[in-house]
């Protein structure tokens, strides 16, 4: 079993790299067809000729694409993604701003968002067809047909304005202790708590609901197990796959997709500097946010899938 | 004040200008000094947390490389500029002690003395030199290059003086110093990840797309300033956020606020709205080009027909100031307060329109959100010409785009106009007979003898005629119609103490944070 997972991990590593490589190629040629460049971006309405070319000569935007896309290749083979064209700092010190924050965001709300989903996941499995299966499942349908700029901003207003009991910024300067962050970051985690609650609670109670309408679930039920005892042993590790990649969908979304919420509450995390990078034309800077994202999503799915596998009875035997 | 001088060189007169004293600057007067703000004193202390309107990887304190409000307002808190703009648009001394002019083309500046920056170093005639010099690096990527380009020689003539030649006489060059980009910076500075300068803050943190911190420079060359220990400040760009962030008590200040926000700010205590009365305009376009309604009839009867009252109250909420078919503003020390005020007169227009002979053909005014509130303020035209037999018909076209397939091009449209240093700027740029950007395709080479004349003119009553000239012949002559100027407007606790409007932009010309305290 350990000679063929390892041989899986590996495949689907360099599978992974592989895929890096065209993510790469495709975001980098995107980004060059898009309208201006940095050194227009950068100057605005000043942007005379003369001036837009001296600048580009200074960043080195003469050169031919595809040779910078090989330098920025080789830096990055090397450990160095370059450095911004907007502002001169290096790609490593801006994203290391911000991936702390957002890996505190999506860390924090996952930690709320799993328990949540798969006890409702779960229980609504359990007593499908009841009032209770068929509440929760209204409310969570209803909350997830709600944009999620709705659902922060009326919260802020309830919660920040009329209530003042919480900011309505979720960062402040310097340390904060446990308390504080929790104050600052309740809405916005809330609010990705609830959007992110129903895909994964209702991918749950469906994966769920398959195993326990089968035959050897009957089975255990009339030798006379217990409720509990055949959905935790008999039915969950079953149905362990495709939740686990609903949670890691899930969380890859939280890393890099919540440019919403960032907006809304001035979170300084990687949505919103892949979208000022991408604004301002800045392409090692868009390069490196979605090597970032993408190394995080496969990684995800193969977390999810080795987990799959090992939860598996059948597939872990073979 | 003017001067006579016979230089020992035997160069003969003189024209010397000294900006403590000229009259004319004097006599303007800065508006914030009478302010009833000043009348209670200053406190010292506090921290405050202020948000702009725009935060991203581009946030600089590269001052060559300012472009947005919030890096006007970053910058401010950390240099200082030779010359600052005043309450009325006047130049008055920062960094320069003086500044002297030979017939408005070489120009020498005296320094401040007793100058440091943050880091301890004097202020010397060499770190203006770089600092005004590096614009002209095209390597650099300034901003400001073609305002540079008129300093064809910048050198240091002495320890503490400058002396910087022009292409040619520009009477406004001091104002021109006083713009954000022309801020001093240490000599041979090429690092700007923090910003060592002159100015009131000295920089604890600055972290492009996050925030900016600055603390108190205890070492300030003006006495007593700046009043507040530390300054946190980030921008919001949403701004419902910006206001839920103010209205939630997490700042003290927001930048750039809607019209439309002022009435949840100013419901709950504690909050105030401050009104900067300011140069921007969306101005009704006549291209007197166009095949049927490029005439000055058709324009004149256009203009009558604007109601800027209720323009004012009904699309700004009443936060704009009354214009007069001119781009220069009340405020402004070079506006010509004799030009009586063009008012709203149907009977005016109808007979302006008769004479046209356009009589009953439809006539498309092209708007867009672009320019804004040009779609209701032609909405209101439509109605007023439907009364007096003109036909108006208003053609709503996206804002993506507009400025490149639109304005210039339509015959009868809008644009939208944000202020500029000096007159001379903004009618060089908008109203001069050669201008790319001439609106409504003016020509009249006795305004361009004008213009000419003016910059080089360095007796301020003088100019002030000159200008004031040209402002009645733009009102009377050109195609633009100017109804209003929009004012900025910012939101803040009332405990923050100090502000005053300069008309520069919003946040008290982008240099609330030298200014204000905190009244707890």
């Amino acid at each position: 079993m350990n000679a063929a997972m390892l041989r899986l991990i590996a495949l689907r590593l360099a599978l992974g790299a592989l895929t890096l490589f065209i993510v790469a190629a495709l975001v980098f040629t995107a980004t060059e067809l898009l309208p201006g460049d940095v050194a227009e971006a950068l100057l605005g309405q000043s942007a005379t000729p003369a001036a837009v070319a001296g600048l580009r000569a200074a960043l080195h935007l003469d050169q031919p694409s595809w040779w910078r896309f090989c330098l920025w290749l080789g830096g990055l083979l090397g450990g160095d993604p370059g450095v911004s064209l907007v502002n001169r700092l290096p790609v490593v010190v801006l994203i290391g701003n911000r991936l702390p924050n957002s890996l505190k965001l999506a860390s924090i709300t996952a930690s709320v968002t799993v328990p949540l989903a798969l006890l409702l996941g779960i229980t609504t499995a359990m007593w499908r067809g009841s009032r209770y299966d068929r509440m929760v499942g209204m409310a969570i349908i209803g909350i997830v047909s709600v944009p999620e700029f709705l659902i922060a901003s009326l919260a802020v207003l309830v919660f920040a304005v009329k209530l003042r009991w919480l900011p309505a910024l979720a960062f402040r300067a310097g340390p904060q202790d446990f308390w504080a962050m929790m104050r600052l970051l309740a809405i916005p985690v809330g609010t990705l708590a609830l959007v992110g609650i129903g895909q994964m609670s209702r991918m749950t109670r469906a994966a769920l609901v398959t195993v326990l309408e089968s035959s050897y679930v009957e089975m255990a039920r009339l030798k006379g197990a217990g409720p509990l005892r055949i959905v935790l042993i008999h039915a969950l590790p079953n149905a362990l796959g495709p939740i686990v990649n609903a949670i890691a969908l899930s969380t890859s979304f939280l890393l890099g997709g919540v440019i919403i919420v960032e907006t809304i509450f001035n979170y300084p995390g990687l949505a919103k500097l892949m979208v000022d990078a991408v604004s301002t034309r800045d392409l090692p800077l868009v390069q490196a946010c979605a090597m970032l994202f993408c190394a995080a999503y496969l990684a995800l799915v193969l977390v999810a899938d080795v987990v799959a596998i090992l939860s598996n009875p059948r597939l872990r035997q073979r | 004040m003017r001067e006579h001088e016979i230089g020992s060189d035997g160069l003969g007169r003189r024209e010397v200008m000294r900006m403590l004293t000229a009259s004319g600057m004097a006599a303007a007067g800065s508006g914030w000094l009478a302010g009833p703000a000043l009348a209670q004193a200053p406190k010292r202390g506090g921290t405050i947390r202020a948000a702009g309107y725009s935060s991203s990887t581009a946030d600089t304190v590269d001052p060559a490389k300012q472009t947005l409000s919030t890096d006007y307002v970053r910058c401010n808190m950390f240099y200082n500029t030779l010359t600052a703009l005043d309450g009325n648009l006047a130049p008055q001394p920062e960094l320069a002690a003086s500044i002297e002019s030979d017939r408005a083309t070489v120009w020498t500046i005296k320094l401040r003395k007793g100058v440091t920056f943050h880091d301890g170093k004097a202020l010397t005639a060499a770190d203006v030199v770089y600092s005004l010099s590096r614009h002209n690096d095209p390597k650099v990527g300034s901003i400001a290059k073609p305002l540079a380009a008129q300093m064809v020689e910048i050198k240091a003539t002495a320890p503490d003086e400058v002396q910087i030649t022009l292409s040619s006489p520009n009477a406004d060059f001091p104002v021109v110093l006083g713009t954000f980009h022309f801020h001093i910076i240490k000599e041979g500075t090429t690092d700007f990840t923090t910003a060592i300068g002159t100015g009131p803050y000295k920089c604890k943190e600055f972290t492009p797309g996050v925030r900016t911190i600055g603390v108190r420079n205890a070492n300030y060359w003006k006495p007593g300033k700046p009043y507040l220990d530390e300054i946190e400040f980030f921008g919001i760009p949403d701004e419902t956020a910006r206001v839920n962030a103010l209205l939630a008590g997490d700042i003290h200040i927001a930048g750039g606020i809607t019209p439309r926000s002022t009435r949840l700010i100013k419901a709950q205590p504690g909050l105030a709205v401050f009104e900067t009365p300011a140069g921007v305009y969306t101005d009704l376009i006549t291209r007197l080009d166009a095949p049927v309604s490029g005439n000055l009839d058709f324009a004149l009867a256009m203009k009558y027909l604007q109601d800027r009252e209720q323009m004012r109250d009904a699309i700004w909420q009443g936060f704009a100031v009354i214009g007069n078919d001119h781009p220069i503003t009340p405020s402004n020390r070079f506006y010509n307060k004799d030009i009586p005020q063009r008012a709203f007169d149907p009977d005016r227009a109808k007979f302006h329109f008769q004479k046209s002979g356009i009589g009953a053909t439809a006539i498309p005014i092209v708007v867009s959100p672009a320019a804004a509130g040009s779609a209701e303020m032609a909405v209101m035209l439509q109605e007023a010409g439907g009364k007096i037999g003109l036909n108006l018909e208003v053609r709503r076209v996206p804002a993506d785009g507009y400025w490149a397939n639109h304005w210039l091009k339509s015959a009868v449209g809008y644009g939208n106009i944000n202020p500029r240093p000096s007159v001379d700027i903004l009618m060089s740029l908008f109203f001069k007979s050669d201008a790319p950007w001439n609106e409504s395709a003016w020509k009249d080479p006795k305004f361009d003898q004008l213009l000419l004349a003016a910059r080089g003119e360095i007796d301020f009553a003088r100019r002030k005629q000159m200008y004031g000239d040209m402002q009645l012949m733009i009102r009377d002559q050109s195609g633009i119609g100017i109804p209003l100027f929009n004012s900025y407007l910012d939101g803040h606790v009332t405990g923050l103490k100090g502000l005053a409007p300069i008309p520069v932009g919003g946040m008290m010309g982008f240099n609330f944070a030298e200014n204000v305290w905190l009244d707890a």
